[in-house]
């Protein structure tokens, strides 16, 4: 299948997502990426028995990291497909790709600079 | 072990507002098991607080450590070369790790980023529960091995009050009534008669009520106390 999707997308490969960290997810926002999200494999269909499950906890732990933060949470995503869904994988990456361009580049590398009062 | 939670993000960064460089410091003791201040946890707040900064176009630059314990003055003087490099210190480690800190480093100011609660354990993986009030004359064998100073609202004695129903606490929905798991207990064991005695008045100078406290090993001290 040579299926196309969105070139803003960069691919990180794990061998199975309840390898995907809190960290791991913070650490792209904090570099900069207007968003990340996690393609998981289908629920109950984890090869590691829950490692997909895993990974949604941390990936909501992330979102209400950024609402504290005032960043809009759905910058941060779970995904479960399974690794036959080429098409699927392909909608996926530009429903996201949409998504994040209609909330706009991340304010972490466009800084809302607070203005000094005038005196 | 100690217990506690970590403060609001913003509450953390309101403290760190005018700081441009920081140290945030873990502790591998009681918080590194409550997962609330061990180095994982440290490198979450770092990011996160690196990421709120980012945004008000306010860089912070954080350097992190994980000390062994925080309530010890050996681990503590570890940091004695490169403490005042900072302009604030975050400690993530329980209360008595900012003041140990506090007390060795005279000049430099060290934030608690966590809300330290009660001396409990784990009930299951994530969630812990109080069990200790450290009252200071443990008697948990005269009710079953349960303590109802800390786990009764009230800390009564002698049973249950008037609003124990159905298992559950009248002061909180969530919390059993502890003295009816102690009556349940005792009766499943045949051993209700152990509850009727009326027990002496409880010293509560040996609790806070006392002031604050100190335990001295004489055979472990060296020199002058
Ligand atoms: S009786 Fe006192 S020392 Fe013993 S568990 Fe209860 S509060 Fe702690
Ligand atoms: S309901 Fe039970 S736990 Fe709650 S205050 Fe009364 S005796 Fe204590």
């Amino acid at each position: 299948m040579r299926l196309s999707y969105s070139a803003d997308i960069k691919i990180i490969q794990v061998p199975c997502t309840g390898r995907v960290d809190i960290l791991h997810l913070l650490n792209a926002i904090e570099d900069g990426a207007d968003g990340v999200y996690v393609a998981g494999c289908l629920e109950g269909e984890c090869h590691y028995i829950e490692g997909n499950f895993k990974a949604r906890r941390k990936v909501d732990h992330v979102k209400k990291i950024l609402l504290e933060l005032k960043i809009e949470p759905e910058r941060v995503e779970m995904y479960n497909l399974s690794s036959a869904q080429g098409a699927r994988f392909a909608q996926i990456a530009n429903e996201v790709a949409e998504k994040i361009r209609a909330l706009g580049p991340t304010p972490v590398r466009t800084p809302t600079v607070q203005k000094p009062t005038a005196p | 072990m100690i217990v506690a939670d970590r403060k609001s993000l913003e509450e953390i960064l309101a403290m760190v507002a005018d700081n441009k460089k920081i140290l945030i410091l873990g502790c591998k003791g009681c918080v590194t098991v409550c997962n609330v201040g061990g180095l994982k946890e440290v490198e979450i707040l770092t990011s996160s607080l690196k990421i709120a900064r980012k945004k008000l176009g306010k860089p912070l630059d954080i350097d992190i450590q994980v000390l062994e314990r925080q309530c010890d003055n050996e681990y503590v003087a570890e940091l004695s070369e490169s403490v005042n490099d900072y302009d604030g210190v975050i400690s993530m480690a329980c209360g008595v790790g900012p003041q140990f800190l506090s007390e060795m480093y005279k000049t430099q100011v060290f934030y608690p980023a966590v809300n330290t609660t009660f001396f409990g354990g784990a009930t299951q993986h994530g969630v812990w529960e109080e069990r200790c009030a450290g009252c200071g004359t443990c008697g948990i064998h005269m009710f079953g091995g349960l303590c109802p100073i800390a786990r009764c609202a009230k800390s009564l004695l002698h049973g249950p009050c008037g609003g124990s129903s159905e298992g559950i606490c009248e002061v909180n929905a969530d919390t059993e009534c502890i003295w009816d798991s102690i009556v349940k207990k005792k009766m499943e064991a045949g051993q209700l008669e152990d509850l009727m005695g009326v027990k002496g008045l409880k010293d509560w100078t040996t609790a806070r009520d006392g002031g604050p406290r100190r335990s001295i090993r004489e055979e472990l001290v060296q020199g002058k106390i």
